[in-house]
């Protein structure tokens, strides 16, 4: 197995390399300035979730000119630099457009060559090997998708796996990515998302970076903060990290930790807070209940290994209540000096980072990403920073916010509001509890019983399965699923709009074998050659972005609409054409049990096309000719195919979850279609055509009533949790053998995996190759000179490259950071499949290596 | 600058394999052997260097580094990176002279300079033994126009490629004054540590780069010799070159203060950013 899997990544990813490098763009005759005849028409960019508008610049079918949009609130005209390249990414020569499937002698064979085949044949070929799965059980489908996906794709997928297939084996690629900051936002609040918004940028006194390289990872965000840096009297910035990155340029306290003390120093502030009496008492009474949640709750990590068997709690996180004094109790033994020691931060940075927080004049705004999310203590870390604004009461007004900031352009808008999650169903539902499920089998029009529940019962009874047998327990999250492929218990697995052959971690031990385990079929949807599609056994090839008729969601709550601009080329076909599409080569009778369908006669030999999307509801607006309010036209495909306007349809029944009178949660509610389409994005709580800036304060939020001051109406009693969690170590601490830490994350110039990116010449130009960021005395130490070439060594496997010792990113001794855009370099082969044992999300910012001379 | 472009290798030179270039050399220079004074006098016509070529680590001043060349060709040889090109018969370039175009590819600046030790007769300095200290030209940003740094887009592309990295090339932050929000990062070249590797230059992603890399030369202006900066000649000082001033006081109202150096007046009140004129006028009814 081990040789045909480095066979398989070597000649693969060269070839991925080989490919993009040789790409030119012919599709793109780069429009000359005041060229007319050209049709301009916003769109959300395509990346990251800023969530800056752009203008798409169409003439003869294909784009040839794009500008930042001077109108956008987020970005007024501005653009990063992925995002000045906007138009190539939908034109690289490689673009996939027929089907492949994997064949010999015009058979599939799991070992064949990609042959082109039509969509039917695709199609078929699918649901055969769907179908059969399903027998397995719930678990045996699994399908992974997207943050960036559009609303309506998350919204037309959650209803094929959960009241389809009947599966809660959906999950998208965000959890690899906000799902600690999710599962903090419902511990401590009972309501996803932010409270704040953008314009906390202009208006706090004070921002701490938690865990952000914002610098990078969000430009025109960072452009926003610098300038209030800049021209605000008295503001300052604090930078954490546990290694110095491009954030620092503008840092007024540098605050380089050791991996994971990051618990230990929010731990500190609270204690400093308290210790001081600087807390908010009246705020606290008023707002806020005191938890704890269990300890020793293990890495997420595959029950057999000795770090699980030995945690006490691992995976509980049931809270429990306590007073004040037995919270500041628990964050008593986080002191200064304990905490310094232990972080190896100064005392004076450390004290000053408290100062601020504790100044009941400053208003502060903390921002995180990936440092605090992709932690193995990843909700118990957002809520540590919860709690210290909490206790101040600098939360929910101008200013004074949290903020986790999120990376992809609709992990807020899709993944989250719609719910793809395995556990979610739309606007904060879940399927543990059995009155969401018989809410939304109501709003679906689908027989009661059919959504499996988190436990397989409805009522206190088992659900039954199509094998006859009790649905047992239904939900498998992201990195369960690859182990699930692994171990053959799952055998057929949809990837779209995403990379996660790439993207997971510990590629050798886990998702390569698992994808290529002889049992499993494996299908991507992608409008390029990915690593993902690689290692793929059918490659649906797919329209992009605005391509298609679509709608993100940021992370302030603004959602955005655009048209469908240009065609895709060859036979692409969007997201939501395929999901759809493929509900109608699988029947009721195929994945549902006879109970049910004796029950239910109506639905018997139904496919699942006429359940879901032909229900009277999703195709209740009939296909129109969309246009704008200049006249000009535009196609959607989507429509002309099935006859109806779909993406309206679903986004109305959505609605249904969101908007309607006696919904099971209110604070969701959005406008209604046609209002996005004119609007620069609308931020959600919508109320009588109002948005809403800052959430849960009287005044801003119009479900807190006039004299309600703060209410945190997520939970019942109105109140938030301060939850208290202590430090712990990390999973795979560095050692004698192993003495490095790894830490992996973005560059400025490339998005995510680079499929996109990596595309555009000028951008692989400006960046080619991930490097190993080193410390100048570790290099030395390994006789290593800037630019040697190296492997970065882990118990699970290895990568070469180059040392970089003066480039961006400066990590401390002890310290290397790889980036993982670079598909010839999969950094992810070196990590470790280790997650926050609570929100399921992977840790890809620890883990133990060694680097040696290659 | 539309002669930068026209200067380009052509892509027969570019793709030449080394060892077919250094056969081509020597054929060459056996032709140099034959046609003696003729091919001189090309040699001394060319001597031009086109404003865009550079010359390799450590090369001295180019009249002398003509002179003490040998056109041996070995530290094109000894180049790990293969970005250091040999003149040929009808480049601009000198015959036989080691040369770099930063746009085609940048020195990547290696630690062990591995160009210059092998040079027979100096004409790349042996003495150069730090990378950093290397002066093969300057960049200088020639384009605020087009340089999308300039119009507040987050690009920042030199900055971040920059080997001599916050050195070389830093970010001024500059209030954005269009968008009234948004901050601009504009590219700054030092010349102090910019070494002309030409890096930032080859990874422009303009079509044409807005930042050139240029003989120093062609590109630095001098101060007038009699003109001292005052703020740096009392830093080097560590204290005021006269006498300190007095200690100053003022006539002030309750709660103001006022800072001789540095911000002059100052209100104590903590909240009194939020109660002048305009924030009262704008906070309107509403509070």
């Amino acid at each position: 197995m081990k040789q045909t899997r480095r066979e398989f990544i070597k000649n693969n990813a060269i070839a991925a390399t080989a490919a993009a490098a040789g790409i030119t763009i012919p599709g793109v005759t780069i429009a000359a300035e005041g060229d007319d005849g050209i049709r301009w028409d916003k769109a959300a960019c395509r990346y990251c979730g800023t969530g800056c508008s752009v203008l798409m610049g169409v003439k003869d079918g294909k784009v040839v000119a794009s500008q930042g949009d001077p109108d956008a609130p987020v970005n007024r005209g501005l653009n990063c630099i992925k995002g000045y390249f906007l138009p190539k990414i939908l034109y690289g020569k490689d673009r996939l457009t027929q089907p492949l499937l994997r064949k010999t002698n015009g058979k599939y064979d799991k070992n064949g060559q990609f042959e082109a085949v039509s969509w039917d044949e695709a199609f078929k070929t699918m649901a055969e090997k769907w179908i059969e799965a399903r027998k397995k059980g719930p678990k045996g489908i699994g399908m992974f998708g997207s943050g960036q996906w559009t609303v309506w794709e998350g919204y037309a997928a959650q209803k094929l796996l959960k009241a389809g297939f009947r599966s809660n084996s959906l999950e998208p690629n965000a959890r690899h990515c906000m799902a600690s900051a999710v599962g903090a936002f419902m511990r401590g609040f009972g309501i996803d998302e932010p409270m704040g918004c953008y314009d906390d940028l202009e208006h706090a006194d004070a921002f701490v970076l938690w865990g952000a390289n914002m610098a990078e990872m969000h430009p025109i965000l960072w452009s926003r903060l610098t300038d209030t840096r800049l021209t605000k009297k008295g503001c300052e910035v604090h930078v954490m990290s546990t290694y110095t990155h491009r954030s620092f340029e503008l840092s007024d306290n540098d605050i380089i930790f050791e991996p994971q003390t990051d618990l230990a120093i929010a731990n500190y502030i609270a204690n400093y807070i308290i210790q001081n009496k600087a807390y908010n008492q009246d705020f606290l009474d008023k707002n806020v209940n005191f938890t704890k949640t269990p300890t020793d709750i293990g890495y997420g990590l595959r029950p057999t290994d000795p770090r699980e068997k030995a945690a006490k709690n691992a995976g509980k996180g049931k809270l429990s209540k306590i007073s004040f004094e037995e919270y500041a109790k628990s964050v008593e033994p986080y002191t200064l000096e304990y905490t310094a020691k232990l972080s190896k931060v100064p005392a004076k940075n450390l004290e000053r980072l408290a100062k601020v927080y504790a100044d009941p004049n400053k208003k502060v705004s903390s921002y995180w990403t990936m440092g605090m999310n992709q932690h193995t203590r990843g909700v118990w870390v957002n809520g540590l920073v919860y709690n210290i604004h909490l206790l101040m009461g600098k939360i929910s007004e101008p200013g004074n916010s949290p903020f986790s900031l999120t990376g992809q352009p609709s992990a807020c808008g899709t993944a989250r509001e719609v719910g793809t999650f395995t556990h979610r169903l739309p606007a904060d539902l879940v399927v543990k509890k059995d009155a969401h499920c018989k809410f939304a089998e109501k709003t679906w029009k689908i027989p009661a019983g059919t959504i499996p529940r988190a436990n397989g019962k409805t009522d206190d009874k088992d659900q039954t399965d199509i094998s006859g047998k009790p649905m047992g327990k239904t939900l498998i999250h992201a990195v369960a699923m690859h182990r699930a492929l692994n171990d053959g218990k799952m055998n057929t697995f949809w990837v779209m709009c995403n990379n996660n052959l790439q993207a997971a971690a510990n590629f050798n031990d886990e998702s390569y074998p698992g994808w290529r385990n002889p049992d499993n079929f494996i299908t991507v949807s992608d409008p390029y050659p990915t690593v993902s599609a690689m290692g793929a056994d059918l490659v649906l090839p797919t329209a992009m972005w605005i391509e298609k008729e679509g709608a993100y969601g940021n992370a302030e709550r603004r959602t955005q609409f655009w048209r469908e601009q240009v065609a895709a080329p060859g036979d692409a076909k969007s997201d939501l054409w395929q999901v759809m599409e493929f509900s109608k080569y699988v029947k009721t009778d195929d994945v549902w049990d006879a109970a049910l369908l004796d029950a239910n006669p109506d639905f018997k030999g139904k496919t699942l096309y006429e359940v879901l999307y032909a229900n009277g509801q999703v195709d209740k607006f009939p296909a129109e000719q969309v246009t704008d309010d200049r006249g000009n036209k535009y196609d959607n495909h989507e429509s002309s195919h099935f006859g109806f306007y779909a993406q309206k349809g679903l986004f109305e029944e959505y609605r249904l979850f969101n908007s309607a009178e006696g919904i099971p949660k209110k604070g969701h509610e959005m406008a209604e279609f046609g209002a996005y389409h004119k609007a620069r994005g609308i931020r959600w709580p919508v109320v009588d055509g109002k948005e809403t800036l800052w959430r849960f304060r009287e005044g801003y939020d119009p479900h807190v009533a006039k004299g309600e001051g703060v209410k945190f109406y997520g939970k019942p009693d109105g109140k938030a949790n301060i939850i208290t969690a202590p430090y712990e170590p990390a999973a795979e601490p560095p050692d004698d053998e192993y003495p490095l830490w790894l830490c992996t994350g973005r560059v400025l110039e490339h998005w995510h995996s680079g499929s996109m990116t990596m595309r555009v010449p000028e951008l692989r130009r400006a960046v080619p190759d991930a490097l190993c960021y080193m410390h100048p005395k570790d290099a030395k130490k390994l006789r290593l000179r800037d630019g040697a070439k190296v492997k970065v060594v882990s118990r699970r496997g290895e990568i070469e490259t180059r040392v970089d010792t003066r480039g961006r990113n400066k990590p401390p001794q002890g310290l290397v950071y790889v980036p993982w855009f670079d598909a010839s370099r999969l950094i992810n082969k070196v990590t470790l499949d280790q997650t926050d044992p609570l929100s399921k999300e992977t840790d890809y910012k620890k883990c133990a290596v060694k680097v040696v001379k290659a | 600058m539309s002669e930068a472009t026209e200067n380009k290798p052509t892509n027969a030179a570019r793709t030449m394999s080394r060892r077919q270039f250094l056969a081509d050399t020597a054929r060459t220079a056996c032709g140099v052997g034959l046609l003696g004074l003729g091919i001189g006098v090309y040699s001394d016509r060319a001597g031009a260097l086109p404003a865009n070529a550079l010359r390799p680590p450590g090369a001295k001043p180019e009249e002398d580094f003509l002179a003490a060349c040998t056109r041996c060709g070995l530290c094109v040889r000894d180049c790990p990176y293969d970005m250091l090109h040999l003149g040929k018969m009808g480049d601009d370039v000198p015959l036989g002279t080691p040369y770099f175009f930063a746009r085609e590819a940048g020195c990547e600046m290696c630690e062990d300079i591995p160009c210059v030790p092998v040079c027979p007769t100096g004409a790349l300095d042996h003495d150069l033994t730090n990378i950093n200290d290397s002066r093969m030209g300057l960049a200088v940003v020639s384009d605020e126009e087009t340089c999308i740094a300039f119009l507040g887009l987050r690009c920042e592309v030199c900055f971040n490629i920059c080997p001599i990295r916050g050195e070389a090339i830093t970010l001024d932050k500059k209030h954005n004054e269009r968008t009234g929000k948004h901050s601009l990062f504009i590219p700054t070249v030092h010349s102090e540590a910019c070494t002309g590797c030409g890096k930032c230059e080859e990874a422009c992603i303009l079509d044409e780069a807005a930042i050139r890399v240029l003989p120093n030369h062609l590109v630095q202006g001098k101060l007038q010799a009699h003109y001292r900066k005052g703020w740096e000649e009392k830093a080097k000082a560590g204290e005021a070159l006269v006498t300190p001033d007095t200690e100053h006081r003022y006539n002030l109202p309750e709660g103001m203060r006022y800072e001789h150096a540095g911000e002059g007046l100052i209100m104590d009140d903590a909240d009194a950013s939020k109660s002048d004129a305009i924030n009262i006028l704008n906070r309107g009814f509403g509070d």
